[in-house]
């Protein structure tokens, strides 16, 4: 296996709210392979936005953030504001969920896109604009020299997330972090922006982490997916193997509320409760409180993460089999209905 | 833009005419000017004679038509105290009170617009709090009482600077800083939540997310947002320039528009009233009309909607 591109250690990030600290991200271990593409799971406010945010050292000064990680040998936590700028955007790009409002209304998207080679690749002039263009061409952008013009207020959110995509490969990062890039718009624009990160992804070699609290969009566009509850990562797979063969019973839970499209249809169960508040998460597993099949030892004892099949690793107690979900079990279901 | 421009001009035409009539009404249901311009004891022929040489004897609408048909002309009728053309008078003050509003104005905006920038940038901090903390003081004191202070302090303890009157430098320094210091305060709280607000905008954390460093995502992503309602604010300090300088003018014997006003409206020298009112008007409705202008350069979003 080749050393990973990105590595996290033991990554923690404590928000300080009045006086009270809260764990929104706690001691995650993660890694993403050159060229590889993780996808991330998660209801929200299981810290998937943070993780990133973190690493890249784009949260408000009233975070704190511990542990490592690393890009190739840099370190990238506690380095001077000057070391992560030559990353942001040249190694490590980042789009996010409102495509709309991260585009800066007042400048131009020819601006902001020359201000992004200009920036990373040192292209001015006719050059910066000529490159430009061909960026907006290869994100699908028809009509693209009228579109340098526009201002981001009169793109739609899906071509102005294919805008934030241009920007983002002006760049030619080694990695692009997408935080659900998708979620603001509709379903079939959804469906051509996924594409077209999976494309991108294939002609450039980039690396890709695709960020999303729905299962299914995950499931057909990365090879491997991370889910995380609670500022934890509870379960780690190969995609092949997440859905055909979970271990985790809040991935089977997730799974379990995903329509499924071939056999009969099911009633969506979603997982019944509410993620634990940051500042008042249980002292063992923390999703003891929802889960089916907690024991005592759940509720106290943190779980190790265990390695139950090629690359996949399960954070729980309950060693669950393959193929047996903790759903379908008698009791899970009233419980459901509660 | 065209017709944005014209609808905006038709617009600031209404609203002097209003204010004009407005003036008109209440100055002469206030009283009749001419038992209040003569004295109590004055006989009545004297009176009427008064009445008829400054056609107060005519029906009210017909002198109100007159005045206004005047007005259009540039004549707004003759002071009843010293008989020169009114419009004179209030123009000749002009100039003095442009000379400490004026250097009052770049006091607001050059002190109070970079002070609300630090303060944001560096939101917490003891500097933010200080500054905040002068900020409020400086626009709860009434101008009045902050004259009285700086007259205290500067002319009668220090006795650096003279107390009133103009003619040298010195004089219009107090009255400059009475004038500037509550609308620094104003300018730089309300600078500071504007920035504050577009810093916690996404694209300014997308702008750092592309690697662009922090001085130019303040510089250039972040202030031409900010600038945005800041205009509105600074259009309106200039607007209400004149309006402002009443006050402090008086307290500091500074012979101006506002003390003009003062006198006149003493004196029931109804002419020069108008007048002045149709130049503060004025003056507010094309302050009001450049700050729309600025607006449509300085937001894409608005110049777009006017432009259909
Ligand atoms: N700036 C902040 N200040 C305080 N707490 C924060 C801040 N940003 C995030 N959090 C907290 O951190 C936790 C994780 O948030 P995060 O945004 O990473 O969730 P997420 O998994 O991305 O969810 P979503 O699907 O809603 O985007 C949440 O509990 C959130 O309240
Ligand atoms: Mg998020």
């Amino acid at each position: 296996m080749s050393a990973p591109l990105v590595a996290l250690r033991g990554l923690t990030v404590d928000f300080e709210n009045g006086g009270r600290m809260s764990r929104a991200v706690d001691g995650v271990d993660l890694e993403i392979a050159p060229g590889e593409a993780l996808g991330i799971v998660g209801e929200s406010g299981s810290g998937k936005s943070v993780t990133w945010l973190a690493a890249l050292g784009l949260l408000p000064a009233k975070a704190r953030v511990a542990g490592s990680v690393r890009l190739e040998k840099q370190e990238l936590i506690g380095v001077p504001a000057r070391v992560l700028e030559d990353v942001r955007g040249k190694r490590i790009a980042m789009i996010f969920q409102d495509p709309s409002s991260c585009l800066n209304p007042v400048h131009r998207i020819g601006w902001q896109l020359v201000e992004a080679l200009r920036l990373h690749r040192g292209l001015h002039g006719k050059a910066a604009e000529a490159e430009a263009l061909r960026l907006l061409d290869q994100v699908g952008i028809a009509d693209a020299r009228r579109r340098l013009q526009d201002y981001p207020h009169l793109l739609s959110g899906g071509l102005n997330q294919r805008v934030m995509i241009a920007m983002a490969l002006a760049g030619q990062p080694d990695l692009l972090v997408a935080d659900e890039p998708t979620t603001a718009l509709d379903a079939t624009i959804q469906a051509q922006i996924l594409a077209l990160l999976g494309s991108t992804r294939r002609d450039t070699g980039m690396a890709l982490i695709l960020i999303s609290h729905d299962l299914g969009v995950v499931a057909e566009n990365v090879d491997r997916v991370a889910v995380m509850y609670a500022g934890r990562l509870v379960e780690e797979a190969p995609g092949t193997d997440l859905f055909g063969a979970a271990r985790h019973p809040y991935t089977q839970g997730l799974l379990a509320a995903l329509p499924s499209l071939i056999g009969p249809r099911r009633r969506l169960a979603a997982i019944p409760g509410t993620v634990p508040d940051p500042w008042n998460v249980p002292a063992g597993c923390r999703f003891a409180p929802r889960c089916p099949v907690a024991e005592m030892r759940c509720t106290n004892v943190p779980p190790p993460a265990r390695s139950v099949g090629f690359r996949h690793v399960a954070t729980c107690h309950r060693q669950v089999e393959a193929g047996y979900s903790v759903w379908s079990l008698p009791q899970a279901l009233p419980q459901a209905a509660e | 833009m065209l017709t944005f421009v014209i609808s905006r001009l038709l617009r600031a035409g209404l609203t002097i005419l209003f204010v004009m009539t407005f003036a008109f009404i209440v100055l002469r249901l206030s009283g009749d000017p001419a038992l209040l311009i003569m004295s109590v004891d004055a006989p009545p022929e004297a009176v009427a004679a008064f009445r008829e040489a400054w056609g107060l004897n005519r029906p009210i609408w017909e002198q109100y038509f007159s005045y206004i048909g005047h007005a259009f002309t540039g004549d707004f009728g003759k002071s009843m105290r010293d008989g020169r053309p009114a419009i004179d008078l209030v123009m000749e003050r002009v100039p003095a009170t442009l000379a400490i509003t004026m250097p009052a104005l770049a006091l607001k905006i050059g002190l109070g617009i970079p002070a609300g920038i630090y303060a944001a940038l560096h939101r917490n901090s003891m500097a933010d709090r200080l500054t905040m903390a002068a900020s409020v003081a400086g626009f709860t004191m009434p101008s009045f009482v902050l004259a009285l202070l700086l007259v205290l302090v500067f002319a009668v303890q220090l006795g650096w600077l003279p107390a009133s009157g103009s003619g040298s430098l010195d004089h219009a320094i107090l009255p400059i800083i009475t004038l500037g210091t509550g609308g620094a305060a104003i300018m730089a709280r309300f600078t500071r939540s504007a920035m504050l607000e577009v810093l916690g905008q996404p694209y300014i954390r997308a702008a750092s997310a592309k690697g662009v460093n922090w001085h130019r995502v303040v510089s250039r992503h972040a202030l031409p947002n900010a600038a945005i309602p800041t205009v509105t604010i600074v259009g309106f300090m200039v607007g209400s320039l004149v309006a402002g300088a009443v006050v402090v003018e008086s307290v500091f014997a500074w012979p101006g528009i506002g003390r003009l006003l003062v006198s006149a409206v003493a004196n029931r020298d109804l002419a020069v009233v108008q007048a002045i009112l149709m130049v503060i008007a004025t003056w507010m409705v094309a302050a009001n009309f450049t700050v729309d202008l600025a607006y449509g350069w300085l937001d894409p979003r608005v110049r777009n909607a006017t432009a259909h």
